[in-house]
């Protein structure tokens, strides 16, 4: 199962992950902004995640890790 | 996928989106892949970059204004067992110092360049760079940069692939995760073939500056491969090694 994790603090709510998730479970937290006064980013429904890492190649600030146990590989860009 | 560990555990000063942090992860992988963190030596130089020093876990020196390539030569040739990079923006590398790059091309210097090209200057509020592009609108250039008054947008690795020093030359882009991926080899092409005494690399970023492009960070990618791509085409422009093999 892979699993994302993001380092909500450090995120600038630049938005650039959510545009390349193949499942498009990238999303911005609406509800709440984060120490630096920006919405963070976020994954809903983890267990469609692919583990493809496509979110934290493309974070300039390093806030997402991927952590990539036995997942499916994604065959799109890769 | 974790964070490299030539990367200072902080938060880096750079504006939301702004791809200048791609780049320091590329070089710190790449440093971690080699395994030299104990034995690279990074030159800041000026532009929004400057604090660079600050973020890379290996030992650096800061260098006055387009002089980084100048600094990294006295690095190299005291040190000559360790890897040697500067980091320089458009303006610092393609206008101030332009003569410094060049000239350390020309020597063959074994020293590897990272040209991080966004086409204007960020860090002084968005002036046009050499590398601007024909139309593009800058502080400096309100109307649209002018070839009659203002020139062509300068290309650097097309005008280093013909200095007989550089051993390697190649613009990548980190606009997308295909293009970085491809950015990551080419950074570490770039130092292994320092640490194998080749001689002369540079690395050409296409990189985006929201801030100063008055654009969203997506909207940012979108117009440098609409914009930046055509006039600066990815590729390998020299590699002397991949010639021999
Ligand atoms: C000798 C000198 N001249 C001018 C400046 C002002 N200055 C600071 S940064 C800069 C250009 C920065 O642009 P670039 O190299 O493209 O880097 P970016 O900020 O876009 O990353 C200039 C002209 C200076 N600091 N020192
Ligand atoms: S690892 Fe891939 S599938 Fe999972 S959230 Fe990130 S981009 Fe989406
Ligand atoms: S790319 Fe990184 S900094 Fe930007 S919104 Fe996503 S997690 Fe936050
Ligand atoms: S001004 Fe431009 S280059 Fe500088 S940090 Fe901001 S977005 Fe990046």
């Amino acid at each position: 199962m892979a699993k994302v994790i993001f380092d909500e603090d450090r995120c600038k709510g630049c938005e650039l992950c959510t545009t390349v998730c193949p499942k498009k479970i990238v999303v911005m937290a609406e509800d709440r902004i984060n120490i630096k006064g920006f919405h963070p980013a976020q994954v809903i429904e983890q267990d469609k995640c692919i583990g493809c890492g496509f979110c934290a190649i493309i974070c300039p600030d390093l806030v997402i890790e991927v952590e990539n146990k036995g997942a499916k590989t994604c065959r799109k860009e890769c | 996928m974790a964070r490299p560990k030539a990367l200072v555990d902080m938060s880096q000063h750079y504006c939301p989106g702004c791809t200048h942090g791609i780049i320091h992860r590329l070089i710190a992988e790449a440093i971690d892949t080699l395994d030299i963190q104990d034995r690279t030596i990074g030159v800041a130089s000026v532009g929004c970059s400057v604090f660079t020093y600050k973020y890379f876990d290996c030992d650096m020196q800061q260098a006055a204004h387009g002089r980084a390539p100048s600094a990294a030569t006295g690095i190299k040739r005291v040190h000559p067992d360790t890897l040697v990079f500067t980091y320089q923006g458009d303006g610092d590398l393609a206008a101030i110092g332009t003569a410094e790059m060049l000239h350390a091309a020309i020597r063959g210097e074994n020293i590897t360049i990272i040209f991080v090209n966004n086409a204007i200057y960020g860090m002084t509020g968005g002036q046009m760079a050499p590398t601007t592009l024909v139309g593009q609108v800058t502080q400096t250039s309100p109307y649209g940069r002018q070839i009659e008054t203002q020139g062509y947008p300068m290309k650097v690795s097309e005008t280093l692939a013909t200095i007989e020093g550089a051993a390697y030359i190649e613009r990548v882009s980190v606009d997308s995760v295909k293009h970085i991926k491809a950015a990551k080899k080419a950074v570490e092409k770039a130092f292994r073939y320092q640490m194998e005494g080749k001689g002369f690399s540079l690395v050409e970023l296409l990189s985006t500056c929201p801030t100063n492009w008055g654009l969203s960070p997506i909207e940012a990618t979108d117009w440098l491969r609409e914009n930046m791509l055509p006039h600066y085409p990815l590729g390998v422009y020299k590699d002397k090694g991949g010639e021999q093999a």
